[in-house]
C-alpha cells in the first residue's frame, strides 16, 4: 500500500461521501435500534458497539465538510476535528467489530444503509494506516502471492492432481472458450478440496465446459475487507484479464461470502466498466442447472439439517430461494432457523474479521448468537455455503462442545449426484 | 410590549421570519445533499431498484425479523403512537388548516377538537416516555448527545403550549398563545440544521437503502 497518513485518510474518506451517505447522517435520530441486530452488541451489551456510533468520526467529517453549518462551526473553530489518535481508537469499532453483515442496515427505521457506509469508513482508515495488522498482512500477500493465506499455484495444482486421482478424469486448466471459469477461495483449497471434486462431478454429469485458470484462481479480495479500492481494484482486474483472455461466458464464485460482493457486485465498479461476461455464485449455477435438468440426485440426508445463510450472499448478495430449493432436493429433514433468509444472522466472523487477530475474542463471543438459533432447533448437520461461515462455524460448535458437523452445500449434492454415463463428452 | 403586540408580531413577522429560514434552511440542506451525487452502478442489475426504494419506503415503517423487533419494540410502538399524535395535531386541527389554508390558498376536513386534543395528551406523554427511555436505555443514554434533549424539548413545548392556550391554563390566553406560535417558530428555526431534518431525509434514505438492495434483488 502507499505512504499511509491522516491527511490522505481524511482525503480518501471525505471523497468516499455521497448522497446517500449524506442523507443517512441527516436522518439518524439515535434510535438505537441497530444495536439490537447486532451481534457485536447483543453478545456482549456493550453499548460502544452500536452500529451508527461506529461511523461517528465520518459522520462528523460529513458535517463539517459538507454542510454550511458545519462549515462555519469548523471556521469558528469550534468543531472537533479527526485525530489520528481518535481513528486508532475507532479500529476495533470499524474492523474487530463489525462484519459488514448488513443486519443494521434492514432494521434502521430511518433507512440507513450502515454497512455501505462501514465499508465507505474502511477506505479511510486503511489510507490514514489505521487498518488491523492481520488484515494489512492479507492484504499484502493477496497483492505479492495472489492469496491471503499465501496459497499459489502449485498448491491449487497439487489439489487438482490429487483430485484427478479420485475422480479418474482430468480437471480442465486454462481452456480457452469454456463456458465457466471457476473460482477458488484459499481457504478451499486448503481446508476443503472436496469442494473442487464435488463441481468437477457435477459438471461431467451436465455435460457443461468449464476450466481453472492458472492466472487467477483466487477469488477472495482482502481490498472490499481491509477497505482499499486500489486493492480490490487489482483484484478484481486479475479475475477479468484471466476470464476475458479464456473468453469464457460466466465467472464462477465459489462458496465464499465477500468473494461474490467483490466480483459480482463491486467489480464492474472498481474496473469502471461493465463486464464481458456474467458473474454467478455456484448456487445460482447450480439453482439452474436444477431447472434445466442437468443437476440430477438421487436419496436423501434424512438427518435434520439447516442451512446457515452467509450474509453477503443473501442479505448483501440476493441469492435466497436458490439455497433452499437445491436443498429440497436431498435432505428430507429440513428446518429453519429463526429469521433465515435475508434477516440471518451472521456466523461472526465476514467482513474480514477471521483475518484480523485483535478480533480473535470477540468473534468467538459473537458466535453465541448462532449458537442460540442453533440451540433453538437442535439439528444434526448444519449446512452453509461459505468456507470462511464454515470455518467459524466449525471454530464455535467446538469451542461450544456442540457436535454439529458443517457441510458446504455444494459437496452434499456432489455426494448424491446420480451416476450415469450418458452425460460424458 | 402587551400581549396583543406580542401576539401580533409572532404570527405575523415572527411567523414568517421562521418560515423563510425554514423554507431556505430545508432546500440548502436538500441541496448539500443530492450536490454530493452518486456513481451509477455498473454491476449487472436484477432490477432498477426503482420499485423497490418506494417499497421500502412503506415497508421500513415496521419491524422486518423476529429478534431484534422484540426487543426494540417500545421504540416501534412509541414511534407510532407520538408521531401519529404529532401528525394529528399538527395537521388535523380546525385552526391550524385555517393557517394552512391563508398559506396555500387550499384548506381539509378537521377532526373534531376533542379527538385532536386527546391525541395531543397521548404525543405529551409518549413524548415522556420516549425520554425517560432516552435516560435509562444503556444504548440511547450513550448514543444520546445535547441535541437529541434540545430537539426533544423543542418538540414537546408547542405540544403543551398548544394545549395550555388551548384549555386556558395558568396563563392569559392571549400570552399562551403568543408563546405557542413563538415556540413554533423556534421548532421552525432550528428544523433545518437539527436531526428534525429526519422527518423528510427519512424518505430518501429509505429510498436509497431499498433502491440499492433491490438492485441486488434483496427484498425489503
Amino acid at each position: 500500500m502507499s505512504e499511509a497518513s491522516l491527511e490522505r485518510g481524511l482525503n480518501d474518506l471525505k471523497a468516499q461521501i455521497d448522497a446517500p451517505v449524506a442523507s443517512f447522517f441527516s436522518s439518524c435520530v439515535h434510535c438505537g435500534m441497530c444495536a439490537e441486530a447486532c451481534l457485536f452488541y447483543t453478545e456482549t451489551k456493550d453499548p460502544v458497539y452500536t452500529p451508527i456510533h461506529k461511523l461517528e468520526p465520518m459522520r462528523r467529517l460529513w458535517e463539517q465538510e459538507y454542510t454550511l453549518l458545519g462549515r462555519l462551526k469548523k471556521l469558528l473553530g469550534l468543531s472537533k476535528v479527526v485525530t489520528d489518535e481518535e481513528l486508532e481508537e475507532w479500529r476495533s469499532l470499524v474492523y474487530d467489530s463489525c462484519s459488514l453483515c448488513g443486519r443494521c442496515t434492514m432494521v434502521c427505521p430511518v433507512g440507513n444503509d450502515i454497512a455501505y457506509m462501514i465499508r465507505k469508513m474502511r477506505e479511510g482508515m486503511s489510507a490514514s494506516g489505521n487498518a488491523p495488522e492481520g488484515l494489512i498482512g492479507a492484504a499484502t500477500r493477496a497483492i505479492e502471492i495472489g492469496s491471503p493465506m499465501g496459497v499459489k499455484l502449485p498448491a491449487l495444482q497439487a489439489q487438482v492432481r490429487h483430485a484427478e486421482k479420485e475422480l479418474g478424469f482430468e480437471i480442465p486448466f486454462d481452456l480457452e472458450g469454456a463456458e465457466y471459469m471457476v473460482l477458488m477461495s484459499s481457504m478451499e483449497i486448503m481446508n476443503y478440496p472436496e469442494y473442487l471434486s464435488a463441481i468437477a462431478k457435477i459438471f461431467k454429469q451436465a455435460g457443461k465446459t468449464w476450466t481453472l485458470s492458472s492466472e487467477a484462481f483466487e477469488a477472495t479480495n482482502t481490498g472490499i475487507q481491509i477497505g482499499s479500492s486500489d486493492i480490490a481494484r487489482e483484484l478484481v482486474s486479475r479475475i477479468v484479464n484471466a476470464a476475458d483472455k479464456l473468453k469464457v461466458s460466466t465467472v464462477i464464485s465459489p462458496e465464499c461470502g465477500h468473494a461474490y460482493t467483490a466480483i459480482r457486485w463491486d467489480g464492474p465498479n472498481l474496473i469502471g466498466r461493465p463486464f464481458d461476461f456474467k458473474v454467478k455464485h455456484i448456487l445460482e449455477v447450480l439453482d439452474e442447472l436444477r431447472e434445466q435438468g442437468l443437476l440430477k440426485t438421487e436419496g436423501f440426508e434424512n438427518a435434520k439439517m439447516t442451512f446457515h445463510d452467509p450474509c453477503q450472499i443473501v442479505r448483501r448478495g440476493g441469492v435466497i430461494e436458490q439455497p433452499r430449493r437445491l436443498l429440497n432436493m436431498v435432505a428430507k429433514n429440513f428446518v429453519e432457523m429463526e429469521d433465515a433468509g435475508t434477516m440471518n444472522w451472521c456466523c461472526g466472523a465476514g467482513g474480514g474479521v477471521s483475518a484480523n487477530e485483535d478480533a480473535d475474542e470477540l468473534r468467538i463471543k459473537a458466535f453465541n448468537r448462532k449458537k442460540a438459533q442453533l440451540d433453538e432447533i437442535n439439528v444434526d448437520i448444519l449446512v452453509t455455503a461459505c468456507a470462511n461461515c464454515r470455518i467459524q462455524l466449525e471454530d464455535g460448535l467446538e469451542i461450544n462442545d456442540m457436535d454439529i458437523p458443517v457441510v458446504g452445500l455444494t459437496e452434499m449434492l456432489a455426494e448424491h449426484l446420480v451416476e450415469t454415463n450418458k452425460t460424458e463428452g | 410590549m402587551n400581549s396583543v403586540d406580542f401576539l401580533l408580531w409572532v404570527r405575523g413577522p415572527g411567523l414568517a421570519i421562521a418560515s423563510i429560514i425554514f423554507v431556505f434552511g430545508m432546500t440548502l440542506r436538500m441541496f448539500e445533499i443530492f450536490m454530493l451525487g452518486r456513481k451509477k452502478n455498473l454491476a449487472e442489475l436484477r432490477s432498477s431498484g426503482v420499485k423497490e426504494g418506494f417499497r421500502t419506503i412503506i415497508t421500513r415503517s415496521g419491524g422486518v425479523d423476529t429478534y431484534t423487533t422484540k426487543r426494540t419494540m417500545f421504540t416501534h410502538i412509541s414511534g407510532w403512537v407520538f408521531h401519529l399524535g404529532l401528525f394529528t395535531a399538527i395537521f388535523l386541527l380546525a385552526p391550524h388548516i385555517e393557517l394552512f389554508k391563508s398559506f396555500l390558498g387550499f384548506g381539509w376536513p378537521a377532526l373534531p377538537t376533542a379527538i385532536v386534543d386527546l391525541a395531543t395528551v397521548i404525543a405529551m406523554i409518549t413524548l415522556l416516555a420516549i425520554l425517560f427511555h432516552r435516560l435509562t436505555n444503556p444504548v440511547m443514554k450513550f448514543l444520546s448527545v445535547g441535541q437529541d434533549y434540545v430537539v426533544w424539548a423543542l418538540t414537546f413545548l408547542p405540544l403543551l403550549t398548544g394545549y395550555m392556550a388551548y384549555h386556558h391554563l395558568f396563563f392569559p390566553y392571549t400570552w399562551l398563545l403568543g408563546i405557542h406560535i413563538l415556540s413554533i417558530c423556534v421548532l421552525l428555526v432550528v428544523f433545518p440544521f437539527t436531526k428534525l431534518t429526519h422527518a423528510v431525509t427519512l424518505f430518501t434514505s429509505r429510498w436509497y437503502n431499498g433502491y440499492m438492495a433491490g438492485q441486488k434483488g434483496v427484498k425489503q
